[in-house]
């Protein structure tokens, strides 16, 4: 089971500032252990926002993005209360789904 | 024989049966579904383009890339791309000098601004672009960070 994302979500004159920091490894597959062997990969392939049920923003990531990773964003529509889900999944079929209230 | 070697020999055959099965290698074969690992896999910026589905990516001064000019530590560079241009459909990271160029393609529906923020982890000193897709056509603008350790060693 994958650890928990902090999601924090901020309505300032309509717009809403995403700020989402996920729990994850992020192996690109190149590095090796202190045995010489290499790493295999494991990294977040793909992260979806919703609002209200209506995607306000998805990503594809590689193994390029840093360990725990950061994704800020905004979008217009929110209103302070709504609750925003952000679902992440990797490449080794491990997901994850949070929410958060907008303030 | 001592163990040690034992144990080396058969995790190698181990691999390489893996590996010729489709198990293992290359990055495509561990693919979520939709996710593009053509894309993923281009070591250079028109690649890049042609795997995102574009010709070629037109220079353009309104996008920005915002991000150190010194990063003391490549694990972490934190990079956001902003543009005051309307109609953008997707926003794409790229670092130049990476074992594979993409690091994240984003896209934006209506109604989300044109703004991303996250950080990447970058091997040595290298160009960022950072692409747009704006009324179908692809922008790009550059920036060069300076990389003090790299991010990508073992």
């Amino acid at each position: 089971m994958a650890d928990p994302m902090r999601v924090r979500a901020l309505e300032q004159g309509g717009i809403t500032e995403v700020k989402v920091l996920m729990q994850h490894e992020m192996e690109t597959g190149l590095r090796k252990d202190a045995g010489g062997k290499l790493v295999p990969a494991h990294f977040i392939q793909q992260l979806s926002v919703l609002h209200k049920g209506r995607e306000v923003l998805s990503a594809q990531l590689g193994a390029s993005i840093s360990k725990n990773p950061f994704l800020g964003f905004k979008f217009n529509g929110g209103v302070k209360g709504d609750r925003i889900t952000v679902i992440w999944t990797d490449n080794m079929g491990d997901k994850r789904v949070d929410d958060a209230v907008i303030a | 024989m001592n163990q040690q070697r034992r144990d080396a020999m058969r995790l190698s055959t181990g691999l390489g049966l893996a590996v010729a099965a489709g198990l293992l290698s290359p990055l495509e074969a561990l693919a979520a579904e939709g996710w593009n690992s053509a894309a993923f896999d281009t070591k250079n910026l028109n690649d890049t383009v042609k795997a995102l589905g574009g010709r070629s990516a037109v220079p353009s001064i309104n996008l920005l890339i915002n991000a150190p000019e010194i990063a003391e530590n490549g694990a972490v560079v934190p990079i956001s791309v902003t543009t005051s241009l309307p109609n953008v459909q997707q926003i794409a990271i790229l670092v130049e000098k990476n074992p594979n160029a993409l690091s994240a393609n984003f896209t934006i529906p209506a109604g989300t601004e044109a703004y991303v923020s996250t950080r990447v982890k970058m091997a040595q000193t290298s160009n960022v672009y950072a692409l747009a897709k704006v009324d179908g056509k692809w922008l790009v603008a550059s920036k060069e960070i300076k990389v003090t350790l790299g991010g990508c060693g073992g």
